[in-house]
């Protein structure tokens, strides 16, 4: 699972900081090729040391490169593939949210070791969704700030207007708030359910 | 509301490419998503037969055979435009026209397995389906197994790559570029089991250990990569040519089955490794001798029986003096026959 999240990194940092500074840092980290296969097993440490690593680099804080992170692979056309598989959640933003608690489910049927933690969504009043996100020790890191910048990419998707609140963590994991100000704010893109890479 | 409509409306719903038939034949109501499909002829009011063509399990021609398929699993086909495959299931209304007019049907449609040609073609959405339908976790699972797929693929091509690589580094001699032992032994035993007929010759270096010790390693090294390209240089692309010790080399030569011809080439071999090495400051001389034996086409002979000639040839050779070849034929395998020259085995000069 590390693997397809330093894979993830690796996107984001040569298309948002350029191929030298990539480069720089896995020399300096000591990294092969192998820490960013999606299929091989991958020690959460080496996520841990690259986040850190980048963080000084750019002057960032790891929690904001995340939420960079989450943003990139709905936004991004090299990430394709991952905003489609999100928007087959639901027709809409408020149905996709719903979909949310399934997302451990529905990755793990994508590939088998992709273990992403529990995800509990509380509907509240007046267009208020409290989500709750459990520990994710496989990754060993938090995944509250990847799913903020993701929840707001895919509200873009879906042309809707939401307000969003990451809340905080403790030991038994992380709060995020969404309000929906306007689900059709916008036109938001379109999805083609059979556009994917299926051969033809 | 009338009993029609009450049941179309709930239909749509459950089942949205359902299709009520009329007893006349006649379809009163349909689903939206298959309204979409067949837009833009109008369906509410053909003939369902007209439109659609029941495959299995066999032709029917009219209402009365259509209700008859009640509860059976029903494959048909759109008559116009695209010919797409379809599953379906027929369910007969009540006989008190409670929910529609007696000796009516309903017929669900699905698409099965041609689901993604269908959301293609006709670019449904996830509201073409049934909140209960599962079409769209499937396409969803699709999705994300080709997506692994392609990933897996790329992996493997990787990999493979790297175990080429590696492979090629564990068959090759670091510092001549050659074939090393390992890759000789692995060429040695392809050709014998293939019974295919070939020349083994095994080259001894002579007056080396000379240039070593009082040049130096450096020296020493120049020579055997100088040996190395003109012993390539002197031999067939498809010839094999390993270092298999410090100074020592072996050639496989696939096709040659004459003696004349392998002497022939040992001592090409021999003239060529003869010529002075240069490294710009000084040149050096050094020689080789070379055993040689024969494989013949569909002998069985043994990897070590054939190098065990080889060397006693090399072993002649240089006892005859340096910069010589002897060939020799192997001992004939089954039945062990006692072995040696071939009458024209004796050591010769090289030039």
């Amino acid at each position: 699972m590390n693997g397809l999240i330093n894979r993830a990194l690796q996107w984001l940092v040569r298309d948002s900081y350029g191929e030298a500074l990539w480069r720089g840092l896995v020399e300096a980290l000591a990294l092969g090729e192998a820490a960013f296969e999606p299929l091989m097993p991958c020690e959460p440490e080496v996520t841990d040391r690259l986040l850190s690593a980048l963080a000084g680099r750019i002057g960032r804080a790891p929690e904001e490169i995340l939420e960079d992170l989450g943003t990139y692979l709905v936004s991004q056309p090299r990430t394709e593939a991952a905003r489609r598989l999100l928007r087959f959640g639901g027709v809409d933003f408020v149905d996709f949210l719903y979909s949310l608690e399934d997302l451990p489910d529905r990755a793990r049927m994508a590939m088998p070791d992709f273990t992403l933690p529990e995800i509990r969504l509380h509907p509240g009043a007046a267009g208020l969704y409290r989500i709750e996100l459990g520990t994710c020790p496989q990754a060993g890191l938090r995944l509250g700030p990847v799913l903020v910048g993701l929840l707001r990419a895919m509200a873009d998707d879906y042309g809707a207007l939401v307000l969003l609140d990451h809340r905080g963590a403790d030991s038994r994991g992380e709060v995020i708030e969404v309000r929906l100000l306007d689900a059709a704010f916008a036109d938001g893109r379109a999805f083609d359910l059979g556009a994917g890479p299926v051969a033809r | 509301m009338s009993a029609v409509a009450a049941l179309g409306a709930i239909l749509a719903r459950l089942c949205p490419m359902f299709v009520l038939v009329g007893p006349s034949g006649h379809v009163l109501a349909s689903g939206p998503t298959l309204a979409r499909i067949l837009a833009p002829r109008e369906i509410e009011g053909a003939p369902f037969l007209e439109m659609f063509e029941v495959l299995r399990p066999g032709p029917v021609d009219d209402m009365a055979g259509l209700a008859a398929l009640e509860g059976a699993r029903l494959r048909l086909r759109l008559r116009a435009g695209r010919p797409l495959a379809l599953k379906g299931m027929v369910c007969r209304l009540s006989g008190d026209g409670s929910l529609g007019p007696a000796g009516g049907v309903v017929v669900n449609l699905s698409f099965g397995i041609s689901v993604l040609e269908a959301v293609r073609e006709y670019s449904l959405t996830g509201a073409d389906f049934a909140v209960t339908d599962p079409t769209t976790e499937m396409l969803y699972l699709l999705e994300a197994k080709s997506v692994a797929m392609e990933e897996s693929r790329r992996l493997n091509r990787r990999l493979e790559g790297a175990r080429r690589a590696a492979q090629e580094q564990a068959l090759t001699d670091p510092l001549t570029g050659l074939r090393n032992r390992r890759a000789f032994d692995l060429a040695l035993a392809g050709l014998l089991h293939a019974g295919n007929a070939f020349a083994l010759l095994h080259l001894d270096l002579d007056f080396f250990k000379q240039v070593n010790d009082t040049h130096g390693h450096a020296a020493g090294d120049l020579v055997l990569r100088v040996a190395a390209q003109r012993m390539r240089a002197a031999v067939r692309e498809d010839d094999i040519v390993a270092r298999v010790g410090g100074d020592e080399f072996a050639l496989l030569l696939p096709g040659v089955n004459d003696m004349a011809a392998s002497r022939l080439i040992a001592q090409r071999l021999i003239s060529t490794i003869e010529e002075p090495v240069s490294d710009g400051a000084r040149s050096y001389r050094v020689s080789a001798s070379v055993g040689g034996t024969l494989n013949r086409q569909r002998e069985r002979n043994s990897a070590e029986a054939l190098l065990a000639v080889a060397d006693r040839a090399l072993y002649t050779a240089k006892e005859t003096g340096r910069g010589r070849s002897v060939v020799e034929t192997a001992p004939r395998p089954a039945p062990p026959a006692p072995s040696g020259h071939d009458g024209q085995g004796a050591a010769m000069r090289s030039r």
